[in-house]
């Protein structure tokens, strides 16, 4: 059980309108997926074997930027046990698309050509150049040895400030200052009189690193194509596949739509890594396609480091204009942010959209202005990684307000608290282009204040600083937009997809239910949830309901998960879905009852007759009436399911206070975390024990963000931090006890009152850390440090050396 | 990543396992597997056979000599064995601590002495323990038997003085009733490797030091005795001057570019962490209120 105690003190107007038969939505109902997935029962995709496999292994370059001369292949061909080996040639000649296209669109946005695998140039140190099939796994990867390539070399650039100040070989030629977009959100003007008339103006120089996403499982790819039928099956980690199935009709493949089909088995975590569509999947498909023999790609740990889509890569100059009262005038930034050497799916998006529209933070800011620098770097592609956009917004935010506390010397929560957006200005339009939902921020705040005893512990603050002892109390308040919706929305900003969910409620005519959901697990939990969500709807237990997901032909439809959007979007697709599935059983139930629907009340799977409860029917016997289609009602199609789309009227916006305190030694920089504390608020819960589990894996990432994580590349362009010895991954040693707790506000345009709770804890733990350690050095005159905060940085911060 | 394909053989002898050895070139030993294999996986080592010694019997004990001077460790005792162990505890601390800070459960429970010490990996818990004991390696080829003393064992990064045809059998520690020992570790925060690791042991009298082993793991490019600390150390009164100064000079004697630096902590830092564990390692083992 949680030990969440939860503070319901807002009556919600949306919560789900099933009966609540048995508590089933709320309740801490363990998870049915664990046990087959801790046995070792859960099937991965390299856990599934064909007839007649043969294995990929990808020839990737050592060089972060150099001109491909010739790739001799002939040695790698004539090995034992190797069957055939590619080159980009090979692909461009079989006159497939060959195009990897990115899915969100912007002002005056350069792309250049993505191909499955290169043939001109390498453009960062591990790019695909040929692939080697081989009948073991072994064979084809010493067979990568034997592949012969004589480059080139340019000068490569790795940072995204050189990339676009200094003068140096461009990544791309489209992009002869290795500028792919400059953007720009906000009012210019009224930002820069907003600056002049406040009384102070505090401001900060910082970086965000670039972070690995190491999921769990590295990603892989196994692709069956039928000649007889010209139809492909591709089995992979990912964590959208009817966008996987897109991209590869549309942009790599070629191959119609309907001629493909991608199948998501258990995936083992993603936090963005596996939204994308690589080259390594389609090359996959593609010498299936060649040699008529499926063919397996599994990627190594450390093909994961160097080829899996990093995440964040910021560099930014933040400014806030404040008044002596404390009173927030306006907050002005400039980001480059690096995109590596191609444009990723949402790479676009991630430091455009996603990034600027949250930097009000949880306050009233009246202007804003942000400009970003997209920059083409000689990296592996950056892209959306746990929080994508809202952690590096919300970290910016959250540090500004830090050093304007320290400019004005008023208390960094109660200058955070003259500034929240108070409760009854809800829905808020935020400077930044936001209309914030619901948020009760001070209540939050106030929750997790109260846990470490605010003031008791700034007087204690004090106290040890006297005895040289240094402890920082770090608040991180955040709001996210989740659920990256709405498609209309999404769509005039450049998106080049829908942000609606889909989802099919199904009674089987024997009364059990199946739900068919368009978004994809890696790990969540949505077999528990969402079938919390179908039983609470139609009066059943979670027992009667079977969730099934990651099957484009099991499922026509879906989006996918990321953006902290299944429960708000997914599940509030499967909540409308049912209760079209319940509106039409209780006509069934009306007809058969013969009463009128009016004269219905629905309690535990049972329409009864109001005033005459004896006479009653169950849903599950409606259900096999439906199919028996005996006796409906005039008019009526036989069956019981609904195919739903839903496309939310506006994002959601969880929201929440996390607080750290930390105790430094400055005689050797180490950080020792005395306590975490989580106010989360994702809206209504539907099972308190799996949000929990989602604030604590984001604390843990936040926190490793914060203090360990961040890939450095060498002076050759060579990442440096490519395994698990060399780039610090938290471990669970590392993390203090955390203590969650909740408020619940719920998000009044959302079905079932959810506003989803996938990315709020990386988002806030981040900040939170950095806040903490800074607060701790105060009395050194630290007003900042970056990230990660090694004992190294913070010795040498103590010893005046920034 | 994939390692590189290698034959395998299981030995059922000491003399066994020495005749596989010189019948397969390059072949390596292996006992818990926790040192070499991950390096074969990573590319760094590509043996092309491998002599397992992980299953031999006998040379897993934990004993004392009759007289009570020496303690005997069979190489294939395992660090969670020696965290465990009473006579350990008591006799030579340092590397109870040592073995007791190694790694997790799962690496304490594999991995092996005579392993550990024979790999060379500089980042090791118990070259410090072993080199602040003065202890040596029991070692023997086809033909012949040889003592190696720890200060003489660590060559460079994966190198020792074991031969590739040589199998340690054991290591040997001298004891003494009025010692104290102790070993401070510096986790760094990736491997869990020591970032830094100091081994300590002292023979005093209750008021002055008599004799002083002070020892350096991880923050250096070979684990090495720091005998400038150890100089300041012998014949000066138990008190806090002692150690400060004693502290002071840990990084002293440690060659210019001998100290590591990587993404995690540059040489610089580790020098300035040397001399705080030294006297935090000090401090552990001597009760200055006396
Ligand atoms: C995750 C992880 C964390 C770890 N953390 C730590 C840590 O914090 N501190 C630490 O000190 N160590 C750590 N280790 C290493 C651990 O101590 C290993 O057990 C040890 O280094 C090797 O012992 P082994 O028995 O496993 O040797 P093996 O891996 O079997 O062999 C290592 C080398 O020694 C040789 N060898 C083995 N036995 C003999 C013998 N009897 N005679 C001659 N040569 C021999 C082998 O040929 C090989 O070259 C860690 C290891 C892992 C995998």
């Amino acid at each position: 059980m949680s030990d969440a105690d939860t503070n319901e003190a807002t009556e919600s107007a949306t919560e789900p309108d099933g009966d609540g038969s048995g508590g089933t939505f709320g309740s801490a109902i363990k998870r049915g997926e664990d046990v087959p997935l801790l046995t070792g029962d859960g099937e991965y995709t390299d856990d599934i074997s064909l007839r007649g496999m043969t294995h990929l292994a990808i020839c990737r370059s050592d060089h972060a930027h150099a001109r491909i001369e010739s790739i001799d292949t002939s040695d790698a061909a004539a090995m034992d046990g190797v069957i055939a080996v590619y080159t980009g040639e090979d692909v461009v000649e079989s006159g497939v698309p060959n195009t990897i296209p990115t899915a969100w669109d912007l002002p005056g946005l350069v792309q250049p050509q993505y191909r499955m695998l290169a043939t001109d140039k390498v453009r960062y140190e591990g790019t695909g150049i040929a692939a080697v099939i081989a009948e073991t796994p072994h064979a084809a990867h010493d067979a990568l040895e034997r592949i012969t390539v004589e480059y080139e070399p340019l000068e490569h650039v790795t940072d995204p400030v050189e990339a676009v100040e200094r003068d140096v070989p461009p990544v791309h030629d489209e992009a002869a200052d290795n500028v792919a977009f400059d953007f720009e959100l906000g009012e210019v003007d009224a930002t820069d009189e907003a600056f002049a008339d406040a009384d102070r103006v505090a401001s900060v120089d910082l970086r965000q690193p670039r972070i690995i996403p190491n999921a769990m499982e590295p990603r892989a790819a196994l692709a069956d194509w039928e000649n007889a039928t010209g139809k492909l099956r591709l089995w992979m980690t990912s964590q959208n596949p009817h966008l996987h199935r897109m991209l590869l009709s549309a942009g790599t493949l070629g191959l119609p739509e309907n001629k493909i089909q991608v199948i998501a088995p258990e995936v083992g975590g993603g936090f963005g890594s596996k939204i994308y569509h690589y080259p390594d999947e389609a090359v996959t498909a593609w010498c299936s396609m060649q040699l008529g023999r499926p063919v397996k790609w599994q990627a190594t740990r450390s093909e994961s480091y160097l080829t899996d889509c990093h995440g964040r890569d910021h560099v930014t100059t933040g400014e806030i204009a404040l008044d002596d009262d404390g009173t927030i005038r306006g907050v002005r930034v400039e980001t480059h942010a690096g995109l590596g050497a191609q444009l990723s799916q949402f790479g676009t998006a991630t430091p455009s959209y996603l990034y600027t529209t949250v930097l009000s933070g949880q306050y009233t800011i009246p202007a804003i202005h942000c400009r970003v620098i997209g920059a083409f770097t000689n990296t592996t592609p950056v892209d959306a990684y746990r929080g994508a956009g809202r952690a590096e917004g919300i970290y910016v935010i959250e540090r500004l307000v830090d050093v304007g506390a320290r400019e004005l010397g008023i208390d960094p929560a109660e200058l955070r608290r003259r500034n929240l957006v108070p409760p009854d200005e809800f829905p808020y339009e935020s400077a930044a282009a936001l209309v914030y939902d619901s948020g009760e921020y001070e209540r939050a705040m106030d929750l997790a204040l109260d846990h470490i005893d605010y003031d008791e512990l700034r007087e204690r603050q004090r106290e040890l600083r006297d005895e040289d002892r240094y402890i920082g109390i770090g608040i991180g308040n955040f709001v996210e937009s989740a659920g990256l919706s709405p498609s209309g929305l999404a769509g005039d900003l450049g998106a080049q997809a829908g942000g609606w969910e889909s989802s099919i409620v199904r009674f089987d005519s024997t009364g059990s239910v199946t739900v068919l959901a368009g978004t994809a697990d890696q790990g969540q939990g949505h077999r528990t949830t969402y079938a919390q969500i179908a039983a609470e709807e139609l009066g059943l237990s979670v027992d009667d309901v079977d969730v099934v997901e990651g099957d484009t032909d099991r499922i026509p439809q879906g989006m996918g998960t990321y953006g902290s959007r299944s429960a708000s979007v997914g599940g509030g697709s499967i909540a409308r879905g049912a209760r079209e599935v319940r509106e039409k059983a209780r006509r069934i139930a009306a007809h058969q009852l013969e009463t009128s629907v009016d004269d219905l009340e629905f309690e535990d799977g049972e329409f009864r007759v109001t005033g005459a409860p004896d006479r009653s029917l169950h849903i599950q016997t409606i259900a096999h009436e439906a199919y028996l289609g005996h006796d409906l009602p005039e008019g009526m199609d036989p069956g019981l399911e609904e195919t739903n789309f839903y496309d939310p009227e506006n994002f959601t916006y969880p929201f929440g206070t996390h607080v750290a305190v930390v105790e430094v030694d400055p005689e050797t920089g180490e950080i020792e975390i005395e306590r975490y504390i989580a106010v989360d608020d994702c809206g209504e819960i539907i099972n308190p024990m799996i949000v929990e589990g989602q604030v604590h894996g984001g604390i843990a990432q936040g926190i490793g963000a914060a203090l360990y994580e961040g890939a450095v590349y060498d002076d050759n362009g060579h990442l440096q931090t490519r395994r698990m010895d060399e780039y610090a991954v938290p471990h669970s040693t590392q993390l203090p006890e955390f203590k969650t707790d909740n408020t619940v506000t719920p998000s009044p345009h959302n079905p079932i009152g959810v506003k989803g709770v996938g990315e709020s804890a990386t988002i806030a733990a981040t900040p939170t850390m950095v806040s903490a350690v800074v607060d701790a050095l105060e009395p050194f005159g630290v007003d900042h440090l970056d990230m990660p905060l090694t004992p190294e940085s913070v010795w040498r911060a103590t010893e005046g050396d920034q | 990543m994939y390692t590189n394909d290698f034959e395998y053989y299981r030995a059922d002898s000491v003399d066994d396992a020495l005749t596989l050895l010189s019948d397969h070139a390059g072949a390596e030993l292996v006992a818990g597997a926790h040192g070499l294999l991950p390096r074969m996986k990573t590319g760094d080592e590509s043996p092309p056979a491998l002599v397992d010694i992980g299953q031999l019997r006998g040379l897993d004990m934990i004993e004392e000599d009759d007289d009570g001077t020496d303690l005997s460790i069979g190489a294939l005792a395992t660090h969670a064995e020696i965290a465990d162990s009473e006579t350990v505890r008591q006799r030579a601390s340092v590397l109870a601590d040592a073995a007791a800070e190694l790694g997790d459960p799962q690496v304490r429970n594999g991995g092996t002495i005579g392993g550990n010490l024979a790999h060379g990996d500089a980042r090791s818990d118990p070259p410090a323990a072993l080199l602040a004991l003065d202890g040596s390696l029991e070692v023997r080829g086809l033909d012949d038997k040889r003592t190696i003393d720890a200060t003489d064992l660590f060559e460079g990064p994966f190198e020792t003085a074991v031969a590739d045809d040589e199998i340690v059998t054991g290591i040997r520690i001298p004891t003494i009733d009025d010692a104290v020992s102790g070993y401070r570790k510096r986790r760094d925060p990736l491997s869990g490797y020591a970032l830094v690791g100091v081994g300590v042991w002292l023979r005093t009298d209750g008021e002055t030091i008599e004799e002083a082993r002070v020892a350096v793991t991880g923050a250096t490019t070979t684990p090495a005795r720091l005998p400038a600390v150890e100089d300041e150390l012998e014949g000066e009164a138990i008190t806090e001057d002692t150690i400060t100064a004693a502290s002071a000079k840990a990084g002293i004697t440690v060659d210019d570019g001998a100290f590591v630096s990587d993404v995690q902590a540059s040489a610089e830092y580790r020098e300035h962490l040397l001399t705080i564990d030294t006297e935090r390692a000090l401090y552990d083992v001597i009760d200055i209120s006396q």
